[in-house]
């Protein structure tokens, strides 16, 4: 069983059913994919992140040894190595999964307009809907909490629109036993809101955003179509500023290195200019860490080729000026004195933060986390639980990027194939 | 093979707006009503994303509904999409090599985004071209091949030890081949391992193991002479004491690891008070530090014009020495220049941390003002300070890379997988497959690939067996039908095919005189079909009929 649907949990499931091995996979989402599915372009070869990512998931969705659950999760687990019960609920998608061809015509219909978290809340989506136009299973589910129906008793309009008859107000939710030999944790991470670090101004100032708000934003499949504007006039924003490390390195709020935010800024300031060649970059940091294949000369062409000015300090404030244009006050560390630079569009390097649900599962499966709430591997062994016959992958145990949790998952896969075999 | 008369041709052509990909430039739907004028084409559609599950059904209804015999998908790279695709005309019943792709994304609407007239342009030429190509496919088969269901592991350092390890635990035989007489690689020159600081040789206790296993087992001293074979029928030739041998395998894990850049030539270094953190890890393994001042110096001979990479683990092994002198003398000096510390993630962060909290003094110097080393003092300029300064010292240590194994160059050739430009092995794909190759049943973990610490060497040991055990649960495999294939009456045994063959696939028959394709071996990149001068080859998939059919269409001249 692994648990955990987005890259990691995907490439170990791949892996372990093209060895012959059945495997449960189990999504709290109504689609497998997890982050990778919402960025926009990867770093360092820059390919489009969805592009990569669907043939794995129409993959996932066809190989035989596969089981997809979505809108799942693990009530409990007994046993041990070998021999795992587990309990799973499975919610009520009420549209059928056999009868929705995902036509769209439902969503069409639906009266409400709620925050799509998908696009993290940066554009509205129906109480009917699918998370992504390539989302798998490519079947629509009815948001319960927030359809009327379920929260007024009334409209049901998207019944009369389906002609294939597919939405089942009167499904129910299921729980269900799986028996299983070993388990894969990969349920990745959650990212961190800056919203408590007030002297950056999130959520006061409509010109600062967050890195992955900044990959819905410049993403042809996000609510700009791909065609970049800054939130507060809609104007095209010349000026960038990426501010690394927020909340990461930071002993108030995740002591840790988050891993990938000195990369996934470089990219993110490369497609602004590859969108745009008038755009003009300033990345403020404390350490360039890029000590993966081909980073260091990943940044270098950043600074070469695509107008991006590396510039070593810790930011101290944003400020906003009357056009509502972000002020970034730094110490400039040449000078030791304080500057200003004012910016168009800031973007804040977030921190990678465990799962909200890390603690949760954690007491479920009885496996340790570490001192921040991410799962603890072994030292060397970085995959082995603290527990038998459970293993590990991918952002759920440490932040790392996707070459990390594609190689994590592949040796997650192989270390439950072990136990898998001597079953 | 079966052969389906002019008129009976269907062809149905999917054309996909890749969301805006394609839609955001071409007029896609004008595109699909185009395609329906073309020869034999029976049906035509556009798909908002033609690989999503929306879209693959719609392929497969339409194979039983309009009965098609040829499909077209015009829409993103063969690369990433192909075997999708194939794969749904095959469980529609269609052989898979009646399916045609055309790159409309990469090679039209990216690069004709503020032309898209001409991009229009050149999508119906495309698409017509590749229907006019489609006419003449043929159904290929797959060819089956024995698998050899063990696997061969070359450097029995901590990488190539737990490749081993997980593979023989599968139940696969492993044979181990290690060039020095005793496993466990560089691991055998450290004195302690970050960031446990435990010894270095508790990790080697898995050596045991090893050698124990029934099913490793385990050639040292032993050099690799010959590589022969394909997937999951390898046959490696070996030496060992002088004794040549010859062992077969199913796939092969490279693990040979990489060698710490000589520090001779770099700042003075002359293995007295100007040392390597390798010499130190030996003084620290004797207990013979005996110095109170230290300054080490990281990336010595990398991040330079000549190496530009990050050797990646330095800025850890050098905090530990650095934390494990001050743990014994907490009177001592150390300073550590750096350009960025590497420290990513939870526990390296903390350690990194815990080192200044010991007093660990780190000053970043840049790499166009390099630190002098004088009499008793290390001078170097500091960013933060804007000005020069001077460390007085009594040791100085010297971080070099791991740079990549002198016999990698021919270990490479022999396997036939590439190097990037350091000497590194390269991988398939960065992102999506970091520790396979292009060519089968091969893989790479470690130091190998590139410097790699304790944890990200067993992560993709572990992972290079997991792919390769992908291969070797199996007895039979199939691989690509779309090969060459000799026409024997034709050939002439002038053997410029097989001196042109990048794959060594085609082999001299002595009895008829004639080339022989393996077809196992053959990728089907069409260079021998070009280069033989009497058109005795065919290219399965891209015949010369086909490609002529392309090019006539196109409006060229044959």
């Amino acid at each position: 069983m692994i648990i955990g649907a987005g890259i990691a949990g995907i490439q170990a499931s791949l892996d372990l059913a093209e060895r012959g091995i059945k495997v449960e996979l189990i999504e709290k989402n109504a689609c497998i994919g997890g982050r990778m599915a919402q960025l926009d372009k990867t770093f360092p070869t820059n390919d489009c992140s969805i592009c990569i990512l669907a043939p794995k998931l129409a993959e996932c969705s066809r190989n035989p040894n596969i089981t997809l659950h979505t809108l799942s999760e693990v009530q409990s687990v007994d046993g041990a190595a070998g021999n795992f019960i587990v309990q799973v609920l499975s919610h009520a998608r009420y549209v059928n999964e056999e009868k929705c061809i995902n036509c769209g015509l439902c969503v069409e219909k639906c009266p409400m307009r709620v925050d799509d978290e998908f696009d993290m809340q940066l554009r509205k989506r129906r109480a009917i809907y699918i998370d992504y136009v390539q989302g798998v299973p490519a079947i629509m589910s009815i948001d319960k909490e927030r359809c009327l129906w379920f929260t007024k008793s009334a409209c049901r309009l998207c019944e009369k629109a389906c002609e294939r008859e597919a939405i089942d107000f009167e499904q129910e939710d299921k729980e269900f036993e799986l028996n299983v030999a070993s388990i894969i944790v990969s349920i990745g991470y959650d990212v961190f809101n800056p919203e408590s670090i007030v002297s950056l101004g999130y959520n006061r100032y409509p010109n600062v955003v967050t890195s992955i708000e900044f990959e819905r934003l410049i993403c042809a499949s996000g609510p700009l179509g791909g065609h970049l504007l800054r939130p507060s006039d809609n104007k095209e924003p010349k000026k960038l500023a990426f501010i690394n490390c927020v909340g990461s390195r930071d002993i108030k709020n995740n002591p840790y290195c988050s891993s990938c935010c000195c990369m996934y800024t470089t990219k993110e300031a490369m497609i602004a200019y590859e969108h745009d060649n008038e755009i003009k970059t300033t990345i403020f940091y404390i350490d360039l860490r890029a000590a993966g294949k081909g980073f260091q000369k990943y940044l270098q062409r950043g600074n070469a080729e695509y107008a991006i000015n590396y510039v070593k300090g810790k930011v101290a404030k944003i400020l906003e000026d009357e056009q509502k244009n972000p002020v970034v006050l730094y110490e400039d560390i040449d000078t030791s004195e304080i500057k200003e630079l004012q910016f168009d569009l800031v973007i804040l390097a977030t921190s990678m933060i465990p799962k909200k649900d890390a603690v949760k599962l954690s007491k479920i499966l009885e496996i340790q986390l570490d001192e921040f709430n991410f799962f603890k591997g072994m030292t060397y062994y970085p995959q082995k639980s603290t527990k038998e016959g459970i293993f590990l992958c991918g952002a759920c145990r440490r932040p790392m990027d996707i070459p990390n949790s594609v190689v994590d998952a592949s040796g997650a896969a192989a270390k439950a194939a072990e136990i898998v075999v001597k079953v | 093979m079966r052969k389906i008369a002019d008129k009976d041709i269907r062809i149905g052509v999917f054309v996909c707006h890749c969301g805006t990909n394609i839609g955001g430039v071409l007029d896609v739907p004008s595109l699909a009503e185009y395609a329906k004028t073309l020869p034999h084409v029976t049906y035509s559609a556009d798909n908002l994303y033609t690989c999503s599950e929306v879209g693959l059904t719609e392929i497969k209804k339409n194979i039983k509904e309009q009965e098609l015999n040829r499909v077209i998908v015009a829409s993103c790279s063969p690369r990433t999409h192909e075997p999708l695709f194939r794969a749904i005309c095959e469980e529609a019943g269609l052989n898979p090599y009646l399916f045609e792709m055309v790159n409309i994304r990469d090679q039209d609407s990216w690069v004709h985004m503020k032309e898209p007239e001409k991009g229009m342009e050149k999508a119906k030429d495309l698409i017509r071209m590749s229907v006019h190509k489609a006419a003449l496919l043929e159904p290929l088969e797959r060819i089956k091949v024995s698998v050899t269901q063990s696997a061969i592991v070359l450097g029995g350092g901590i990488s190539g030890i737990t490749a081993a390890l997980n593979l023989a635990n599968q139940g696969f035989e492993v044979s181990l081949i290690e060039k020095e007489p005793e496993l466990g690689g560089l691991l055998k020159s450290l004195n302690k391992v970050f960031p446990s600081n435990e010894e270095a040789s508790k990790l080697l206790d898995s050596i045991k193991l090893v050698e124990s296993h029934e099913k490793i087992k385990v050639y040292k001293s032993c050099i690799i002479e010959k590589v022969d074979g394909f997937i999951g029928n390898y046959k490696v030739s070996v030496k060992q004491n002088n004794k040549l041998d010859e062992i077969e395998a199913g796939v092969i894990i490279i693990a040979t690891g990489a060698t710490p850049l000589n520090p001779d030539g770099y700042y003075g270094y002359n293995g007295k008070n100007i040392i390597s953190q390798l010499d130190l890890e030996s003084l620290l393994k004797n207990n013979t530090v005996d110095a109170n001042n230290i300054t080490m110096i990281l990336c010595v001979g990398c991040r330079n014009k000549e190496r530009t990479y990050c050797s990646s683990i330095c800025c850890m092994s050098a905090i530990k020495n650095a934390m494990l002198i001050m743990e014994k003398n907490p009177d001592a000096h150390i300073t550590i220049l750096f350009q960025d510390i590497q420290a990513p993630g939870t526990v390296y962060e903390n350690y990194y941390r815990k080192s200044r909290e010991m007093g660990v003094l780190f000053i970043k110097y840049l790499s166009e003002k390099p630190p002098v080393i004088k009499k008793n003092v290390v001078k170097v300029y500091s960013d933060l300070l804007n000005q020069e300064i001077e460390i007085p010292q009594d040791l100085v240590v010297l971080s070099t890379p791991l740079v990549a194994n002198e016999d990698s160059v021919l270990l490479a050739k022999m396997l036939k997988v590439p190097l990037e430009e350091n000497n590194f092995f390269l991988e398939a794909h960065v992102k999506l497959r970091p520790v396979d190759f292009a060519t089968d049943g091969v893989y790479v973990c470690g130091s190998a690939h590139w410097p790699a610490d304790i944890a990200e060497s067993t992560s993709q040991a572990n992972a290079a067996a997991s792919r390769a055990s992908r291969i070797l649960w199996k007895d039979t495999l199939e691989v690509e039908g779309s090969t060459a294939e000799v026409i024997e009456e034709l050939c002439i045994g002038c053997e410029a095919c097989i001196k042109i063959c990048p794959y060594k696939a085609i082999s001299k028959d002595e009895t008829t005189d004639t080339a022989r394709v393996n077809r196992v071996i053959c990728k089907g990149c069409g260079l021998c079909g070009a280069s033989c001068p009497k058109n005795a080859i065919i290219i399965h998939h891209f015949t010369g009929d086909q490609i002529r059919a392309e090019i006539l269409t196109y409006g060229g001249e044959v």
